[in-house]
């Protein structure tokens, strides 16, 4: 096992002296790239630099500078570090940055992301529409000047609440007082709401002349509450025949501004919070958000405190890839009987969950320095009896229950799903990328916490078909009980917290991109702070959403009968895809 | 052979069907109670469950760890005389670390001095915005407000709980969380003999 080299590092501001220069602000890292080289300079970092995974592409509004950053985190999918540049443009609208989305194909849904939510504009995209909130709406969400309903004040705690609380229902108070916008030359009684013209258009329908016979390509809508879409989701599919020849997904029904409520809220009153975006994963959404607060912070985690972290969250992989595999075959219409049999395993881990945390779903488990409190010991009997008696020989009954079954394997052999190259492309990650035979695990590649002292294999598959991403979830199962069976060995006696308890932390100011491999893939945490108990910038990158971009290469040129097991084998989940 | 697969898949549904017949008959002639029992709800979410798993709410409750959490309430101390002491000095600490900001309180004021008194005068939280996170009861350095065991609380209104509705006696506390409250009630008595002491030592020089 050779640890990677996590310290090399790239001196970009020496191969494009015009036009990069070191970020020097303090805290900061990175590059700052002049607007007018990004594409020639992004280039050169995918091909001649080798960061060919673009995991991050978010922007960042600095009112008082009068500046719009658009941040870019880049990575080798041979692991190591990766490689931070920005770019700086005046807040003047419009903000203008050039696309880079014919450089990394994955770029796409993110940079709409930070056009929707902060109106930066990249020249170049072919379809930039808005994509969490809804079509028409006025204004830019995430700008520092921009207030949402019930807005009370920039930040939390609320001065109205103590010492003087006298209770008032929030909707009883005047909810649109300067929060409500319109266009300048609005008028209500010519109001036309808008179409989805945008949408459809972007599909390309044609009619195709046939001998004597025109045929139309024909557009179905499915979902937002079609079961298989797993949530609301809404994907507009564009059909010829049963072929489908385009697809887009429309998205947002669930969206609650994520990254505007963690900039409201204290780096603490986040921690709950996180817990609601992968709702099956509570613990390993803690994980990654603490993660990277300890990083701004620079503080220890107690060593007993890592264990447990590590226990918690490779149990929640063990029960994601369950749901993952009883709501699959739910979605190939085998209803109930396996996705039953998966819940129960899950729910046994859920109980483990409630009696150390207070909770089955909702977690909040995790604090700076450690976790909220120590596993009590028959809970620690339990977590033994399940990872070495009862996991193991359940998940021996999963395989020999449905592994075999011929309707099973003639639906999922060979069909594609995606090759290593598109997958990379598209920034996917997690067991997609692993199945497409891209052995990029986090937990190896740049490993957090104390993954690099476990004894465990990538789990990887090569055909990159809807066999091997299924196959690849067991495999997944047994790696991760593999390191919970050495965690429960190696785990020591003492403190559950290097900090003491504080209900208000002190971040220097400074930036920080955490990330962890969640059991859907990269879930990544890039927070700002100016020093206030309050982060300035605070922005996830889930792997439900990124990895959806690849939902159309995936499925062009397949029957639309395929299309619910190839979106079930992005494993997404709305309280992540929509934030 | 083709349909091999599907016969092996069906042999463990058809183990599971039986499993459940064979485990009750196997209570039954122990002459034990395998439905309606706290043993039996305790053996079904054990890690021998075999067969029927399910437990049928609202007849059968799972049995709540002690850590479990559901909204908060107050704790008051009952005093030899009957008299109420509410734990709460209306510090503020849970209104500011609340995330959804559910909590408020108004703090008493002396009428004479118009100093702060430690009683809070009023106190609400919405039961409807409260997230379960349980900050204000870890961060609360009183021991005065806690989570709940309770939560088939649906109703057709807003919850919005006021001090009277808030308050539940330490006894009730110390019956959901036996373990905590043993321990928090040893961490209060050592914290007061301490200052007991230091006291008594100051008063001696």
């Amino acid at each position: 096992m050779t640890a990677p080299a996590s310290t090399q590092t790239v001196d970009l501001a020496a191969r494009f002296p015009q036009s990069v220069s070191a970020d020097a602000r303090p805290g900061y890292s990175g590059f700052i790239v002049k607007k007018e080289n990004l594409v020639e300079v992004a280039t050169a970092i995918r091909d001649e630099f080798g960061y060919d995974l673009l995991a991050t592409v978010t922007g960042v509004d600095y009112l008082a500078e009068n500046k719009m950053e658009v941040v870019y985190h880049a990575f080798k999918t041979t692991g190591g570090a990766g490689l931070t540049f920005k770019v700086q443009v005046d807040r003047v609208d419009p903000v203008e940055v050039p696309s880079l989305i014919n450089v990394w194909a994955g770029v796409d849904f993110q940079e709409r992301e930070a056009y929707d939510l902060l109106g930066i504009r990249f020249t170049g995209h072919p379809d930039l529409r808005r994509i969490l909130m809804w079509e028409g709406y006025e204004g830019h969400p995430l700008r520092k000047d921009w207030k949402e309903a019930f807005f009370e004040e920039e930040t939390k705690p609320f001065k109205s609440r103590w010492p003087d609380g006298k209770f008032a229902f929030a909707e009883e108070n005047n909810p649109f007082r300067d929060n409500l916008k319109f266009p300048a030359d609005f008028d209500p009684e010519a109001y036309q709401p808008e179409t989805e013209e945008d949408l459809y258009a972007s599909l390309e329908r044609h009619t195709l002349k046939g001998d004597g016979l025109n045929t139309d390509h024909i557009v179905v809508n499915m979902g937002p509450h079609h079961p298989s879409t797993h949530g609301v989701l809404r994907v507009a599919v564009n059909l010829d025949g049963e072929t489908i020849t385009g697809l887009k997904p429309v998205m947002g029904y669930l969206h609650r501004n994520h990254d505007k409520i963690g900039e409201r809220n204290t780096y603490l009153q986040i921690i709950p919070y996180t817990d609601r975006l992968d709702y099956f994963n509570s613990m390993s959404n803690n994980f990654g958000y603490v993660v990277t607060v300890e990083k701004l912070m620079k503080i220890p985690v107690a060593e007993r405190a890592e264990y447990i972290r590590v226990i918690m969250a490779e149990l929640s992989r063990v029960q994601n890839h369950l749901i993952f595999i009883g709501m699959l075959m739910n979605d190939l219409g085998t209803m109930y009987t396996p996705s039953l049999y998966a819940f129960e395993e899950r729910e046994l881990i859920l109980d483990i969950f409630e009696a150390v945390s207070g909770a089955r779903m909702m977690c909040n488990y995790f604090r700076f320095g450690g976790v909220v409190r120590d596993i009590p010991d028959f809970v620690l009997q339990k977590i033994k009896d399940l990872v070495y008696d009862r996991l193991p020989a359940k998940t021996d009954e999963m395989e020999r229950f449905l592994n075999e079954n011929e309707v099973l394997v003639a639906r999922l052999k060979g069909m594609r799903v995606l090759n290593a190259e598109d997958a990379i492309r598209y920034s996917v990650t997690g067991p997609v990328l692993r199945a497409a035979g891209v052995p990029y695990d986090l937990r190896r590649a740049e490993p957090y916490s104390v993954y690099d002292r476990f004894d465990f294999d990538v789990a990887l598959r090569h055909d990159g078909d809807m066999m091997d991403n299924y196959l690849i979830r067991f495999d997944e199962i047994r790696q991760s009980l593999r390191i919970l069976e050495q965690a429960l060995k190696q785990m020591p006696e003492g403190p559950i917290n290097s900090q003491k308890p504080q209900y208000q932390v002190r971040v220097p100011a400074g930036e920080a991109y955490g990330r962890i491999e969640s059991p859907k893939g990269e879930l990544g945490f890039y927070v700002v702070s100016n020093g206030k108990p309050n982060p300035y910038r605070y922005h996830v990158r889930t792997a439900s959403y990124v990895n959806l971009q690849a939902l159309e290469k995936m499925c062009v040129g397949t029957k639309i009968a395929d299309f619910v097991a190839l979106l079930a084998m992005l494993d997404i989940v709305m309280g992540e895809l929509d934030r | 052979m083709y349909g091999k697969g599907i016969l092996k898949g069906l042999s463990v549904t058809w183990k599971r069907f039986w499993d459940t017949y064979l485990e009750d008959i196997s209570w039954w002639v122990r002459g034990k109670k395998r439905y309606n029992s706290t043993e039996g709800i305790a053996h079904r979410s054990s890690k021998n469950t075999r067969g029927i798993f399910t437990v049928q709410y609202p007849e059968e409750k799972l049995i709540t760890p002690e850590e479990f959490r559901y909204i908060p309430f107050l704790v008051y101390d009952e005093l030899e005389d009957g008299k109420k002491e509410v734990r709460c000095t209306s510090c503020g600490i849970c209104a500011k670390v609340c995330p959804p900001q559910c909590i408020w309180i108004v703090r008493s004021n002396d009428p004479a001095t118009g100093r702060p008194v430690p009683v809070p005068t009023e106190f609400y939280i919405d039961m409807d915005i409260c997230m379960n996170c349980g900050f204000c009861a870890e961060y609360c350095p009183f021991d005065a407000i806690k989570m709940d065991h309770e939560f088939d609380i649906a109703s057709y209104n807003r919850n919005v709980y006021d001090l009277e509705k808030l308050l539940k006696p330490a006894t009730y506390y110390a019956e959901i969380r036996p373990e905590n409250a043993t321990r928090e009630d040893e961490a209060r008595r050592a914290k007061e003999a301490a200052k007991a002491a230091k006291a008594e030592a100051k008063s001696a020089v």
